[in-house]
């Protein structure tokens, strides 16, 4: 009973995601399902359709300078936040994952508020900014939780061995986080890369990300080229989410 | 000279106090051990010899230079810690290459320096060895190798035995004062535990409170606590608080009301002293109600009822309630006594000391 039970909310959970790649084959200029024949069609579109090329090669720059960004700010404060104990960590805490619990469209409208309307940025400038801000929690929080296994009694032992606080930052903790960094630029990637609802407010003329750009098409457009695009992205994301498994295991994806 | 001295340093975390006024010296080649409960400022001690905490006052001086401001990673001492801290992305050889590559060693020095430290502390062929593919025992001597290699002014030591199963523990204690002596290099252990202290040292200071109670030979504290929380802490479990003494025969005279008793002056004349007396369990001896005890011992006995007794294997112990309250005794018997029975407790005078 309770196994059927399960397997109802499997199917409900993955009806659409099979339903989707089956109809990305469809031969038709209409998506439908189940789908009239077999063709790649739709597949070479994407790659015809400047638009997706041109916001596939945006979202990635902003992803990884963003990713980049965030690690120069995340790494240091997740060690600081993990290593000493100090006034107001609790609430340092909390703001660096606000971002995590504030709804995106909210934070979307605070920063085309205040990054564009306010100072006048340059939309790529607010892109990178708003995308920074959204994998920073992450990038904290994970490797927050990799310095959490770490015993800084090492640390001092580098020290007492002749290392400075540098070398020893370098040379023996940076190597023990090494996997949940790595991670961490994953989780943050997929985060930054499938955003939708800051991205909405932050992309302008001529400027935009694959997702938005993807939003843009269907409202035009009903043909499977989205279906297609799709799958490629669940494919990657199923890959990357597989990296990760393996360097923080499971564990990571059920707690939140 | 002494090597080593702390002087009138105060340590507080958190604006609380844990070290004040606080003086400590050592000798070069010499063995300390800082011995007292958990929470009495031992690791607070050691952290700041090795720089690892700033002192609010005071001065910490070694080798006749001041150190007080020197950093942790231009003091070349060892550290030896209770978690090992080995560096877990290194192999058993690069830890313990640490430190030498550190100073720029050519690495043919480095090699034959690493791997004639791993055969000091017989880790030989365990060179290639992630530091989690070991055991508790030979993490703790990787830990020793890496903190000796470095020939360090120093060694430091927190604890280092206490995550080890008891049978190790012996072994270990014992190789590290072989080393320790083989190298004569100056060391500073701290352990809460009395017989590895005892052991191992030629000092032992007992600490309390962030004070040091005692700083004397194992032997000597052993023999001669010279106050109550150290008679208590190393196994005096018997007090007697006396009312008066007099100095001036040949042993000290005390009294209780109309109860007299004798202990014997410490040879050299110093100690002893204090009205509290204090003796070990081992020490009391239970005798027979109206047994003869022999001349020359009249005084330093009471008369008592046996409350409990309890078998220990090599001994008996019994809890026996006199006027002056109830005392603890251990002895070695063919037919113990048995709860209820009457008997004599006697307070050898040479056994029998004073504390403050
Ligand atoms: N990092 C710290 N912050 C605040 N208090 C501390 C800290 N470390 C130790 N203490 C306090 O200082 C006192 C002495 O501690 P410690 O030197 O570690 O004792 P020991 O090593 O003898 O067990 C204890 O009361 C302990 O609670
Ligand atoms: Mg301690």
């Amino acid at each position: 009973m309770l196994s059927l039970y399960t397997l109802l909310v499997f199917i409900f959970l993955l009806g659409p995601l099979v339903i989707i790649s089956i109809t990305s084959f469809e031969p038709g200029t209409v998506l439908k399902f189940p789908p009239e024949g077999f063709s790649l069609k739709w597949y070479k579109n994407i790659f015809e359709v400047s638009a997706f090329m041109e916001t596939f090669r945006t979202s990635i720059v902003i992803s990884l300078l963003g990713n980049l960004l965030a690690l120069l700010l995340g790494v240091p404060a997740a060690y600081a936040l993990s290593r000493y104990r100090f006034h107001g960590r609790d609430t340092l805490n909390a703001v660096f994952l606000s971002p995590v619990l504030i709804p995106g469209i909210v934070l979307g409208f605070t920063l085309l508020r205040y990054l564009i309307v306010v100072y006048n940025l340059p939309i790529v400038a607010g892109l990178l900014i708003g995308h920074t801000v959204i994998m920073l929690p992450f990038i904290i929080r994970v490797i927050a939780s990799s310095l959490e296994n770490f015993d800084f009694a090492v640390e001092e032992a580098a020290q007492s061995l002749g290392a400075t606080r540098v070398y020893t930052f370098f040379k023996v903790v940076l190597p023990n986080i090494r996997s949940g960094i790595l991670a961490a630029i994953l989780i943050a990637f997929l985060e930054s890369f499938n955003n939708v609802d800051i991205s909405v407010f932050m992309t302008g003329p001529g400027i935009s990300t694959l997702p938005i750009q993807m939003l843009t098409y269907v409202q035009n457009y009903f043909d499977p080229t989205i279906a297609a695009i799709s799958v490629i992205l669940m494919v990657l994301t199923a890959a990357l989410m597989f990296i990760i498994e393996r360097l923080m295991g499971f564990a990571y994806f059920t707690k939140r | 000279m002494s090597l080593l001295s702390l002087e009138h340093v105060s340590v507080a975390y958190d604006n609380r106090l844990i070290l004040e006024d606080f003086n400590l010296s050592l000798q070069k080649g010499q063995l300390l051990s800082l011995l007292g409960p958990s929470g009495c400022g031992k690791t607070t001690t050691l952290r700041l010899i090795a720089g690892f905490l700033n002192a609010e006052a005071g001065n910490f001086m070694f080798s006749g230079k001041d150190y007080t401001k020197v950093p942790v990673e231009k003091r070349n001492f060892g550290f030896v810690f209770q978690s090992y801290a080995l560096f877990p992305h290194l192999s058993v050889f690069d830890n313990v290459a640490f430190g030498l590559r550190l100073r720029k060693l050519k690495e043919a020095e480095v090699k034959k320096r690493v791997n004639r430290m791993l055969e000091t502390v017989s880790l030989g062929g365990f060179e290639k060895r992630l530091p989690g593919a070991l055991s508790g025992g030979q993490r703790q001597r990787v830990a020793i190798a890496r903190a000796l290699v470095i020939e360090p002014d120093l060694l430091l030591f927190d604890e280092p035995l206490s995550n080890l199963d008891a049978n190790l523990r012996v072994n270990m204690r014992v190789e590290i004062r072989r080393i320790q002596q083989e190298l004569g290099i100056t060391t500073v252990y701290v352990s809460h535990d009395q017989e590895e202290c005892f052991s191992i040292s030629d000092q032992v200071a007992v600490m309390n409170n962030g004070k040091i109670e005692q700083l004397d030979h194992p032997a000597n504290i052993f023999k001669y606590p010279a106050s109550e929380f150290v008679a208590r802490f190393i196994g005096f479990g018997n007090f007697i608080a006396f009312d008066g003494r007099n100095d001036e025969g040949a042993d000290i005279e005390l009294s209780r009301g109309e109860l007299k008793f004798q202990a014997a002056k410490r040879p050299g004349g110093e100690g002893n002293t204090g009205l509290l007396g204090a003796i070990r369990p081992d020490d009391l001896q239970l005798l027979g109600a109206g047994a003869d005890m022999g001349t020359g011992t009249e005084g330093n006995a009471l008369t008592g009822k046996v409350q409990v007794s309890t078998y220990l294997g090599r001994s008996y112990q019994y809890q026996v309630e006199t006027e002056l309250g109830v005392f603890t005794v251990n002895q070695e018997m063919e037919q113990p006594f048995i709860q209820g029975q009457q008997v004599t407790v006697y307070f050898p005078k040479e056994k029998l000391v004073l504390v403050q």
